[in-house]
């Protein structure tokens, strides 16, 4: 066999890393904007599906689906701690998930079962329009599953109890089994329950075994088959949103001022 | 073609199958296969990647220092996998979510490394892509069939269409869960090598 240099060897190992990095940071940089774009359109498109403007797998352009966007959602800032809307941050740019990475835009959370270390001050709530009145409200939630942060939309109606929808556009949980929140049939199990109980704490769960219809059972969620771990991250993260913490200020407020406008 | 290099690419079908016959990327392989559809994008991305990195080994192999040979071919998978990555994250993004952590696993993926320490290496570049072109069609042809099956057998659906009618939307198939779960993938993949080794006998260990 033959010998190589000490230099030889570290001159190679260097020359790899050179090729190997020059070549994984231009796909990089040249897929981000379509990258960033499909991020963008995948949001919108969760969004419009928990409204009820789009249906579950039904395929439509990007330039559909901003034209629904901009048709049918209208996006608010609110203070989280207060439940008033924030004119003054323009909702367009307005970033959530990098304002709970941001000291300013956010605190550290409050103990919480939801796996979250912080929570933005503010948040984008958006809101399908008609008319000019608010047909449902869609509500960012975020929080551990089993190996990975969820973040999804719940939608609930103008009643702020009566959920219309949910849906969770990034985690890494196991695909087949904890994957499966992005199931439409378990999704579809959501719609039509309540999110809070007769005195206002969020009372939503997924619970282990099957539930009854929603009339009967307005409560509860079957849980998903061989994932415990992520359905319980499912009933925290949900509970968390909707509770003190969360958006609980907003909805009281909207309930007190008699309509969800 | 010459006979070497028609080998190199049609044994790892059947004789000398990845999954079946040298048991590598078992894991991959009960991750992915839930679906016919993320079944068939992670065997494009699993052939891609093993194509390139045995033919860029192999072009290379007279230069790398054996003292730091593996290192090297792992650079070399794990920038391809990345690339591929991000190509899936630009074009197919629903796919790519659907993967989520699985593409990024191809560098853990045995029979990648495998084939550029145990061919790559001591072949020239033309056969070497052909070895990695042959292995990962194999791969990807017990990934397909097993995606095939789960989907089939575990939700009555293929390629995310309904063909066989549910019990609970009104018709008479009531689907088997097993098959949804990473079990069900063991079967049939145990039932696969079983049947290979049936077939060809030569492949058994005493």
């Amino acid at each position: 066999m033959r010998q190589y240099s000490n230099p030889y060897i570290i001159g190679f190992a260097t020359a790899i890393c050179l090729v190997c990095s020059i070549v994984v940071s231009t796909a990089a940089v040249a897929l981000r904007e379509r990258q960033d774009r499909n991020k963008v359109l995948d949001r919108q498109i969760k969004v419009l599906i928990v409204a009820g403007v789009l249906e579950e797998g039904e395929s439509a352009t990007a330039e559909e689906i901003e034209r629904l966007f901009e048709g049918n959602i209208r996006t608010r800032v609110v203070d989280l701690a207060s439940g008033e809307y924030d004119d003054s941050i323009d909702p367009q740019t307005y970033d959530q998930r990098r304002a709970s990475k941001d000291p300013a835009l956010s605190s550290s959370a409050p103990a919480n079962n939801a796996g979250l270390t912080r929570v933005p001050t503010k948040a984008s709530v958006y809101q399908r329009v008609e008319d000019d009145e608010i047909q449902s409200l869609i509500l960012p939630i975020e929080g551990k599953g089993l190996w990975s942060t969820l973040y999804g939309f719940i939608a609930l109606a103008p009643d702020t109890t009566t959920i219309q929808g949910i849906t969770f556009y990034e985690h890494g949980e196991t695909p087949g089994l904890g994957g499966e929140v992005d199931n439409p049939s378990w999704k579809a199990l959501w719609v039509g329950r309540r999110a809070f109980d007769d005195s206002w704490q969020p009372a939503v769960e997924v619970i282990k075994g099957v539930a009854g219809p929603a009339a009967e059972d307005p409560y509860r969620i079957d849980g998903l088959s061989g994932s415990t771990l992520t359905s319980r991250g499912v009933t925290n993260l949900v509970q968390f949103w909707l509770g003190e913490n969360g958006f609980d200020p907003y909805l009281e407020r909207l309930r007190a001022e008699g309509s969800a406008s | 073609m010459n006979a070497r290099r028609k080998s190199a690419l049609l044994d790892p079908l059947f004789n000398d199958n990845p999954i079946t016959a040298q048991v590598l990327g078992i894991c991959s392989a009960l991750a992915v296969t839930t679906k016919l559809e993320t079944s068939v994008v992670m065997s494009i991305a699993v052939i891609a990647v093993m194509s390139l990195s045995n033919l860029t080994v192999s072009l290379i192999r007279n230069l790398i220092p054996p003292s730091i040979r593996i290192i090297v071919q792992l650079t070399i998978i794990a920038s391809l996998v990345i690339v591929t990555d991000q190509v899936l994250q630009a074009f197919f993004f629903d796919i790519s979510k659907q993967l989520s952590v699985f593409v990024g696993l191809i560098i853990t993926n045995c029979i990648v490394m495998g084939r550029a320490e145990a061919y790559a290496m001591q072949n020239p570049p033309i056969d070497s892509l052909l070895d990695g072109l042959g292995n990962g069609l194999g791969y990807s042809l017990i990934l397909i069939v097993v995606g095939f099956l789960r989907e089939l057998i575990g939700s009555g659906k293929l390629f995310g269409v309904q063909v066989l009618p549910l019990v609970t939307d009104g018709g008479w198939y009531q689907p088997n869960g097993l098959f949804v779960l990473a079990p069900g993938a063991f079967f049939i993949i145990g039932f696969l090598i079983w049947l290979l080794h049936t077939w060809k006998p030569e492949l058994q260990e005493d």
